[in-house]
């Protein structure tokens, strides 16, 4: 059995590995070749990639639909406002040093509440409770700046090695800033491929497919569903914190519920019933809309009808819809 | 004392508009069994119809008796674009997972939102001819404008008539029963199909007679209909899913504390109505009226 | 000795008495049948034994033990595992899954989140043993939806079976299977059971299957137990008889 250990973990690795690797080295090379704003526009797509893989573990892997996960994810970005602007905090580890035990208090507040529910209930407590904190961020004006949002500088990196103030900071930090985002978003894919792949991982799973069986496990359900939450608000809570110094600004615009559906449609858009399908999803749909935005006035229109017809033809998303072509052509070269 | 009650009157004119929202989405749950995220956007769009169509009229010379005809007119513009989606759109969908229901739903809000910008180009569009037509009316030394109790009254009137449907016609029959039992309903010969897109254009008609009335009032915004979701949603909570008198009674309660709450604590207004819907949840998921069903 | 003893169990639908001051009494190490038409309250016997209803009066003892209130996690830990009549399975999960799952539960191991499941050689032996002992080995990697009917009905059991209970129960472990199958499944199953020195309950409509495979019988009706004995004694008994003939079985 020893000697067997080291082989079978290479046979769980391999795969993911085989895809992981290649893709992790053009994401490093990539800002080289394409330039300042398009690595900008990498690093937005890395954030939505990491909000979606913590919101997919509710959905994905617990059957659990939140339409209040903009809470998470402007918890996380107004952390960081207030901590730049009342404890005049500018070091990124520090955001999220602080930032992950707050968002991680609030979503285990709400998520103990949310879970009490499932289904179109969960989805509607989850939305009210969102709905809480947006209108607490639009109303509470001299705390959070209401409509005009909180400004937040560039933060320093690396505990204060890397300081990106004065003229010519911005591509530097744009460089720099893509990187760090990269190497969170990697630790992030990491943790949550272990999680999902863990023994927790599984009882959500089999929680998500059948709640009565798996209580019939001795499994208790509820508490499963909780440090789900948990961990989803959390992980959607630090994208939130990544997303505000690369966008320098927060407004309640991402507590608002239409930014819950765009983490729904980015999840969805990649594939919710696999693994990367949030990534390639969040990355994906970053590009979709920033486009739009870009060449039309009528953006919301035209992601409207992708998302329909999206919904309408491709259900299991882009991941889904490459890996079904793939075992298609990979049983006709064996036919 | 006068001011207790003109606010008692804009609660009741708020309750009017909300509830026309809140039962057509509940409406449309019970029956279908599906979250209309697009719901509020019919509101908006109402709102911008009739907004659009009293101005036209208003070019065109029709003396302003006239222009209240409009009203309905706007809601049954709604109606129009109500029966294209539901068997284009949401008829495909209902036997699919809730998260494709509610990403159909809430494609069709961007879509909605957005072509209400490409058509009326963004900007806000009164229709105050109508509320100006109407005499104020002095109560305690203070002036009330007579339009809000017209609004009132649509409210009231719209309430009765669709109780009468629901509750005193053979559809209203066909419709519970649908609603009891989608599958039932069918084996015993009912056209589901049938029931399904005339109670989606009840609950868009309600929503866009929502939109119209209050436009004479408030300028119809890009955006409206957005928020007016969230707080359909909140009556709807506290009332119950798929409960015509929840819709009611919750339009009333969300109505009153808003008054309440701008006067007394504007900056957690908003906040206390969700709060209260979560706490409804929480403590009776089905909300004060609706079924265990 | 009684492994399992219910007093004078009560439980009410509307005006239907599903079980009706019911003393039933699991011996250890037997293979018992439970017997009865649709609707004689098997179900909710069981229903009532695994916390998945509440009775409205009477004692449930498990080992002595009054485990009347007792949770439903607070029962398998004690030792009753049960399966159920529709097929329950983990669809998204592959069949290597649903066994470990249940022995990671059991070993209070399911809440680890920092370790791979597959990882766990001791977890991984023991699922795929209980796997070879249901002849499901060699479906270890698939999904749990691709199976077969009777393969499905089989891991059903195989799922109950890793908790390593001491006591058993299995709700129709044969229905919807052909005939051919139903046989397979309860060599099967049998074999393992006893093996594994598992006491089991068995609820089931088919009597030659019944006769073949239990050491014991408890028939209901309406509600109430109507007869308790070996097969040869239940097979000689005119009740059992009477209702068996008079009220033909549906399937």
């Amino acid at each position: 059995m020893t000697a067997a250990a080291p082989s079978s973990l290479l046979r769980t690795l391999a795969p993911p590995a085989a895809i992981g690797l290649p893709v992790l080295a053009l994401l490093i090379v990539l800002p080289q070749v394409i330039g300042v704003y398009q690595t900008q526009l990498l690093a937005y797509g890395l954030v939505m990639a990491v909000a979606a893989l913590g919101f997919n573990l509710l959905l994905g892997y617990t059957g659990l639909l939140s339409f209040g996960h903009s809470a998470y994810f402007g918890l996380g970005a107004y952390t960081v406002a207030f901590l730049a602007r009342d404890l005049g905090i500018h070091s990124m580890e520090l955001y999220i040093l602080i930032g992950l035990p707050v968002s991680a208090l609030v979503s285990a507040l709400l998520g103990y509440v949310c879970v009490r529910h499932t289904r179109i209930f969960f989805g509607i407590l989850t939305l009210a409770l969102s709905q809480v904190l947006w209108s607490l961020a639009l109303k509470l004006f001299w705390v959070t700046g209401g409509t005009d949002g909180l400004r937040v500088p560039r933060p320093t990196l690396l505990a204060g090695t890397l300081n990106f103030a004065g003229s010519g900071g911005y591509p530097r930090f744009i460089n720099s800033y893509y990187y760090y985002c990269l190497a969170v978003f990697v630790i992030c894919v990491i943790v949550m491929w272990v999680i999902v792949h863990s023994p927790f991982g599984k009882a959500l799973q089999a929680i998500r497919d059948n709640e009565t069986r798996a209580r019939f496990l001795g499994l208790r359900v509820r508490r499963f569903r909780w440090i789900a939450f948990l961990i989803s608000g959390t992980v959607t809570a630090l994208a939130g914190i990544l997303w505000v110094p690369l966008n320098g600004l927060t407004t309640p615009e991402v507590l608002y519920w239409p930014f819950s559906g765009e983490i729904v449609f980015a999840t969805i858009l990649g594939g919710f019933r696999t693994f990367a399908g949030p990534l390639v999803g969040g990355i994906a749909f970053n590009y979709i809309k920033t486009y739009a935005v870009a060449s039309t006035e009528y953006w919301q229109l035209l992601l409207g009808v992708v998302l329909v017809v999206m919904v309408m033809t491709l259900p299991s998303g882009i991941v889904g819809a490459v890996s079904t072509l793939a075992a298609k052509l990979r049983r006709k070269r064996e036919a | 004392m006068a001011i207790l009650i003109i606010q008692t009157l804009n609660s009741l004119f708020y309750a009017s508009v909300l509830f026309l929202i809140a039962a057509g989405l509940s409406l449309i749950f019970g029956v279908m069994r599906i979250v209309n995220l697009a719901h509020g956007n019919f509101y908006g769009v109402g709102a911008f119809v009739t907004a659009w169509l009293i101005g036209v009229a208003i070019a065109l010379g029709v003396p302003t008796p006239w222009l209240f005809l409009l009203l309905p007119v706007g809601a049954a513009a709604v109606v129009l674009i109500g029966i294209v989606i539901e068997p284009l759109l949401l008829r495909p969908i209902y036997r699919r997972a809730e998260e494709y229901q509610l990403l159909v739903t809430f494609g069709l809000v961007l879509i909605l939102e957005d072509l209400i910008k490409l058509i009326w180009g963004g900007l806000p569009l009164t229709a105050d001819t109508l509320m100006d037509a109407l005499p104020s009316i002095p109560i305690g030394g203070l002036i009330y404008p007579g339009y809000n109790l017209v609004v009132i009254g649509i409210g009231v009137v719209a309430a009765l008539a669709l109780w009468m449907v629901i509750y005193r016609t053979k559809f209203g029959v066909m419709l519970r029963a649908t609603s009891q039992d989608r599958r039932m309903a069918s084996a015993l010969g009912l056209d589901v199909g049938r029931v399904y897109v005339l109670a989606f254009a009840i609950g868009c008609f309600m929503a866009g007679l929502g939109g119209a009335i209050i436009v004479p009032s408030q300028a119809a915004v890009l955006g409206m209909g957005i928020d007016a979701l969230v707080l359909a949603f909140v009556v709807v909570v506290i009332g119950g899913l798929g409960s015509l008198k929840g819709a009611l009674v919750g339009a009333l309660i969300v109505s009153f504390v808003r008054t309440a709450g701008v006067q007394f604590f504007p900056e957690i207004e908003l906040a206390v109505l969700y709060l209260i819907a979560a706490v409804v949840l929480l403590v009776k998921p089905t909300g004060l009226f609706g079924s265990t069903a | 000795m009684a492994l399992l003893r219910t007093e004078h169990l009560q439980k009410q639908f509307g005006n239907t008495r599903a079980c009706d001051d019911v003393n039933f009494v699991v011996n250890q190490g037997e293979f018992l049948s439970l017997v009865g038409s649709n609707g004689a309250g098997k179900t909710t016997l069981v229903n009532l034994i695994s916390a998945h209803l509440q009775p409205d009066s009477g004692q449930i003892l498990f080992e002595g033990r009054d485990i009347t209130r007792a949770s439903v996690t607070e029962r398998i830990k004690a030792g009753i595992a049960r399966s159920f009549q529709i097929v329950n399975l983990f669809d998204g999960l592959s069949v290597f899954d649903n066994v470990a799952l249940s022995v990671f539960s059991r070993d209070g191991k399911a809440t680890r989140m920092a370790a791979l499941a597959e990882r766990d050689d001791a977890v991984a032996g023991e699922a795929l043993e209980v796997l070879e002992q249901f002849g499901l080995a060699d479906k270890r990697d698939t999904m749990a939806a691709g199976l077969a009917q009777g393969e499905r009905k089989l891991l059903d059991v195989a799922v109950a079976y890793a908790l390593r209970p001491k006591l058993l129960f299995l709700d129709e472990p044969t229905s919807g299977v052909s005939t051919r199958d139903k046989a397979q499944i309860m060599d099967t199953v049998s074999a393992v059971v006893r093996a594994g020195k598992v006491t089991a309950v068995v609820i089931e409509h088919d009597m030659d299957v019944v006769f073949r495979y239990s050491d014991r019988i408890v028939m209901m009706h309406e509600g109430a137990m109507l007869a308790d004995g070996t097969p040869d004694e239940i097979r000689a008994n005119k009740d059992v008889a009477n209702i068996l003939l008079g009220a033909p079985l549906s399937d």
